[in-house]
């Protein structure tokens, strides 16, 4: 029985002593209340611990405990569907406990043991199994199968196999030595879950969002990054990834956010289908919430296990997004734990490690074969969206995310001033990924993908460069040609790249839809233009036809869009037409 | 945690509003703390680092003349707590909760600690209920909505707590029903103080408002405990009382200020201008005290008010406080100069919550596309606007300079106003701009709507 008892509590820290055993990271209950804590220094006898939760009336005096074990996070059937606190425990099961208001000390199981599953084996006894083997699944939610996989680090000659009801706490294979195997492994949430092979980026990951899709691709098992100031829109980007993108499984991350867009979430979601497979969208989805009033030190670990019950989707062979809101949070509660700890700080109070982490962090992104047989491939993508301070891309947080990241969407407050959603700044954001998954888009939607794309980008950039000129000299001032590009460059904006997520019919954007849209413009470029090169004057040209054409286009249901397009298709042809008479 | 109280006679040191001991035993963080002197005042604080070697007390009172070495420190075995119920609606206090009128200290329904319990995510019940202000520029595009956490982001010399006022004299909760109003100052000149009292007390609302006041002459320390203790009577009053609270914070920045004060007291590494790396979760704390719980009647709105130093939007005080809230109110100098009363300025202004309080069933089916198309329009004008003062009226495309007369006519009828309007005024005088323009210019409208525009709908009447 450790003696070791406070010393000194501050903030979210705490100092012990004696505990010369303890390791890093290692757990420990906290005074009477046997507060949850993690030791992350140790000098001598003297142990840090970061505590999970509420530090006030701490008394110095009060005993600490290790328990001998890292954070580890219970990984089994019962996640999907739930919403857990940043350390695992389930806010729902907690309030039955402590009431409506989080209380110190409240404990509970991220799987509620009690639960009751049905197994079917898919191996028999004498089989040999190693690492990540399938041993059997249970419906984890109609129509999704959870595959009980043989824990890393685990392998012999099943001497059991049983189908049948169990619970978590029971086993369903003992191996010839006697070990058992339930439907329940832990995993510390700091340790990336090991995996066969990463498989080369060539998959996108399609969000359904067409400036996405169209001009900055993700790629499955990729890592995005998406800065903006508060008001840009961040959070509808997380909440229509999570909602439309192309995922089987979701986490979604909220780290250090908002309450009430907590709840509306938890509102929204169990309401929602999935668009591909009619259910609801809470049976493919795990939330991850630490507000922002809640402990920090929760919060520094909540991204951490989020990403590892991700992984454990993905050993499955499922297609999984990790959404983060933001990371930001997450690099605010290293700084501060940090500052307590009175490191050495780095950039703006940052500690000097903030980029390796953030590194160690992005890289559990992938697409991999996964450990163990049958082969299986899955992939976990991270979306992260990052607060920087005034809006300033040019602070730590930000910097060392792009970095490691493979696209960037970067929000722009004028545009989201504009209400022009999603407010995406297309001459700073990127996809690395982008020439990589033409091939894909070229097979699945559009043969002249990558094509549509660079004539939209440089019509864009063409637009942006008019624009400026004209905020000197008047639009008047500008040539027939200019202004169709400035026109062009403006429908592009509003009709193809502008997507509002409260619209039902336009939410969600097919690959298909999003090419009949950017082709459109296109069209009435090349079409308009050849025009004026035949004499016609600007003014003729009545394009506000053309535009109300494109918003019906754009509002149409899935099955009408084909329809109202060719209408567009014609109304751009009847420009001539107009302009002859 | 009620425990012994113990007495340590004379401390280390002091500096600042900071009281340092030595050698301390059983020291509870946060344990509030009675400092007595010899012919001075008794001083409180309480503890922001327990530890055995040293323990850091943070002096709520003056501490000119504190001597530390002469000073008794009687830690009370208590973290701060609240007296809170209903018989404190029509009362004013300190900063504290120490009454200021004169009259005797309230009994109360209950003792509560300030520093409050997070509220359970999964208990939350998402924010719908639309509160009806009056103002046309938060009804009509900023609609605010019970739980919500609303700020006013002013500048010096803005009329920021003029317009807390009025939303304080206009609002309607749902069902008409009036709300509990919480007023916490904190470093408020006496000017300020007195101006907003003075229209609490025409309103007519002083009975069943609650104010806790700390001046900019009062102790700055104090101005860390104000806003919880008047959270604390808000969060009572709501859920377990089931009134409507709206609770309104003039000024952030003052209190922010102190939060730096302290930490560069502490010698805490500075993040942002200063301001402790600690400032985001600390206005969290702060906050995220408002909203609803899943099976309670009540509710608590925050409208905090803050000064944007330098009008600068991206300082860390409106910064750090638009991360958290749920949308935001910002003031313009230009409409304030050319006399837009409230000079709102509806571009960066934002509500969250807003769709969630609108549409069929809630106010009108058009309203989002209707305030969608007012925020293109107007912003058109506005870019217009710039681009005229550079090439002339005359420069401007046909379509700009439509909108251009569409905006300068928005400020002035639409956003400018001195008397309540009700939301169907509202939405009849953004009809009305529209209608100005030509069909083309009006694409945010789906057919659907412009079809059922009130002008054609009263034309087929006839």
């Amino acid at each position: 029985m450790s003696t070791a008892r406070l010393t000194r509590v501050s903030g979210a820290l705490a100092e012990a002593e004696p505990l010369p055993q303890c390791a890093l990271y290692e757990l420990a209950r906290v005074g009477q209340r046997g507060l949850l804590a993690e030791v992350i220094r140790l000098r001598g006898p003297t142990a840090t611990l970061q505590i999970y939760e509420e530090t006030a009336g701490l008394v110095l005096g009060e005993p600490v405990a290790p328990t001998g074990a890292a954070l580890t996070v219970g990984l089994g059937p019962g996640l999907l569907g739930s919403i857990l606190d940043g350390v695992g425990r389930p806010l729902g099961r907690l309030a039955e406990q402590s009431g409506d208001f989080l209380a110190p000390g409240v404990t509970a199981e991220t799987l509620d043991p009690e639960s009751r599953w049905a197994f079917t084996p898919a191996l028999a006894a004498g089989a040999r199994v190693s690492p990540g083997d399938v041993l059997g699944s249970v419906e984890e939610r109609p129509g999704i199968r959870h595959s009980i996989l043989v824990p890393p680090g685990i392998s012999g000659e099943l001497a059991r196999l049983d189908a049948g009801t169990f619970s978590l706490a029971d086993p369903v294979a003992t191996l010839t030595d006697g070990r058992t195997l339930g439907l329940v492994q832990r995993w510390p949430v700091r340790r990336p879950r090991p995996v066969a092979r990463r498989l080369p980026d060539d998959r996108p990951f399609v969000t359904g969002q067409r400036v996405f899709d169209l001009l900055f691709p993700a790629a499955e098992g990729g890592s995005i990054v998406v800065p903006g100031g508060f008001g840009t829109g961040k959070t509808v980007i997380e909440q229509s990834l999570a909602k439309y993108g192309d995922a089987d499984i979701v986490v979604y991350v909220g780290c250090g956010e908002r309450g009430n867009e907590m709840a509306e979430v938890l509102h929204e979601f169990p309401r929602l289908t999935d668009p591909a497979t009619g259910r609801s969208l809470m049976d493919r989805t795990v939330m991850v919430v630490n507000t922002s009033n809640m402990p920090v030190a929760a919060r520094e670990a909540s991204i951490y296990l989020g990403i590892t019950i991700a992984e454990y989707y993905r050993d499955m062979g499922y297609r999984v997004a990790l959404l983060a809101d933001s990371l930001s949070r997450w690099a605010e509660a290293l700084r501060e734990i940090s500052a307590r700890l009175a490191e050495m700080p780095g950039e703006e109070g940052y500690p000097t490690y903030l980029a390796t982490r953030l590194g160690q962090f992005f890289e559990r992104a992938g697409r991999v074969t996964a450990l163990g047989s049958p082969s299986r491939t899955g992939a976990v993508t991270v979306v992260a969206a990052v607060s920087p301070p005034g809006g300033d891309f040019s602070e730590p947080v930000t910097q060392a995310a792009l970095r490691i990241s493979g696209a960037l969407w970067a929000l722009d407050p004028a545009l989201a001033h504009q209400r022009q959603f999603p407010a995406v700044d297309w001459s700073m954001s990127y996809s690395l990924y982008a020439r990589r998954l033409e091939t894909w888009f070229e097979s699945q939607a559009h043969s002249d993908w990558g094509e549509l794309r660079r004539e939209t980008l440089a019509l864009l950039q063409r637009g942006q460069e008019l624009r400026d000129i004209a905020g000197l000299v008047g639009p008047e001032a500008l040539q027939g040609t200019d202004r169709l590009l400035l026109e062009t460059a403006r429908v592009i904006q509003e009709f193809v790249l502008g997507q509002s997520a409260y619209d039902s019919n336009d939410a969600h954007s097919p690959v298909a839809k999003t090419a009949l849209l950017a082709g459109l413009a296109l069209q009435l470029q090349r079409h308009a233009q050849a025009l004026l090169a035949s004499g016609v004057a600007f003014e003729q040209l009545d394009l506000g036809p053309v535009r109300r054409a494109l918003a019906l286009v754009r509002s149409a249901p899935v099955a009408a869009v084909e329809a109202r397009a060719a209408e567009a298709a014609f109304c751009i042809a009847g420009l001539s037409r107009a302009a002859a008479t | 945690m009620t425990r012994l109280t113990r007495t340590y006679h004379g401390a280390s040191g002091a500096t600042g509003p900071l009281l340092f001991l030595k050698d301390t035993r059983r020291v509870a963080l946060g344990e509030w703390v009675e400092i007595a002197q010899a012919d001075q005042p008794l001083r409180r604080g309480q503890v922001i680092d327990a530890g055995e070697d040293t323990t850091v007390i943070q002096v709520l009172d003056e501490t000119l003349g504190l001597a530390p070495a002469r000073a008794a420190i009687r830690l009370t075995g208590n973290v701060p707590t609240a007296v809170v119920g209903r018989e404190l609606l029509g009362r004013s206090f300190n900063g504290v909760g120490q009454p200021l009128d004169e009259l005797p200290p309230p009994i109360g329904e209950a003792l509560l600690p300030v520093a409050g319990a997070p509220l359970n995510p999964a208990r939350r019940l998402r924010p719908t209920d639309r509160i009806e202000t009056g103002v046309s520029a938060i009804d009509g595009l900023n609609t605010l909505v019970r739980g919500q956490k609303l700020p006013v982001f002013s500048g010096p010399g803005l009329p920021g707590l003029e317009l807390a006022g009025r939303i304080v004299e206009w609002s309607r909760a749902p069902g008409a029903r009036p709300f509990a109003v919480i007023f916490v100052g904190m470093g408020l000149t006496a000017r300020e103080a007195e101006h907003f009292l003075d229209r609490f007390q025409r309103a007519g609302a002083m009975e069943r408002s609650i104010l806790y006041l700390n001046q900019a002459r009062d102790p700055s320390i104090e101005r860390l405990l104000a806003p919880r203790f008047a959270l604390t009577q808000a969060e009572y009053l709501a859920f377990e009382t089931g009134l409507d609270v709206l609770v309104v914070m003039a000024d952030l920045t003052s209190y922010c200020e102190t939060l730096r004060e302290v930490a560069t007291a502490r010698q805490e590494i500075p993040g942002r201008r200063g301001f402790p790396g600690s400032m985001y979760t600390d206005l969290a704390t702060l906050l995220e005290r408002a909203g609803i719980v899943e099976g309670r009647a009540g509710s608590v709105t925050q409208i905090p008010i803050l000064t944007m130093p330098d009008d600068d939007i991206t300082h860390p005080i409106p910064d750090l406080t638009g991360y958290i809230t749920e949308g935001q109110l910002v003031l313009s100098r230009e409409l304030h100069r050319r006399g837009v009363e409230p000079p709102i300025d509806v571009l960066p202004s934002l509500s969250r919550l807003m769709n969630a309080g609108i549409g069929p069933g809630r106010t009108v089916p058009e309203h989002r596309e209707w305030a969608n198309q007012l925020y293109a329009s107007y912003t058109q004008g506005r870019e217009a606007r710039l681009m005229a003062a550079i090439v002339g009226e005359a420069g401007l495309s046909e379509p700009d300079r439509r909108a251009l007369a569409l905006a300068d006519r928005f400020e002035k009828e639409f956003i400018g106003q001195q008397e309540r309007r009700d939301l169907g005024q509202t939405i009849a005088i953004g009809w009305a701009l529209l209608e100005s323009l030509p069909r083309d210019d009006l694409l945010r409208l789906s057919e659907p709507t412009w079809d059922a525009r009130p002008s054609r709908l009263t034309q087929e009447s006839r």
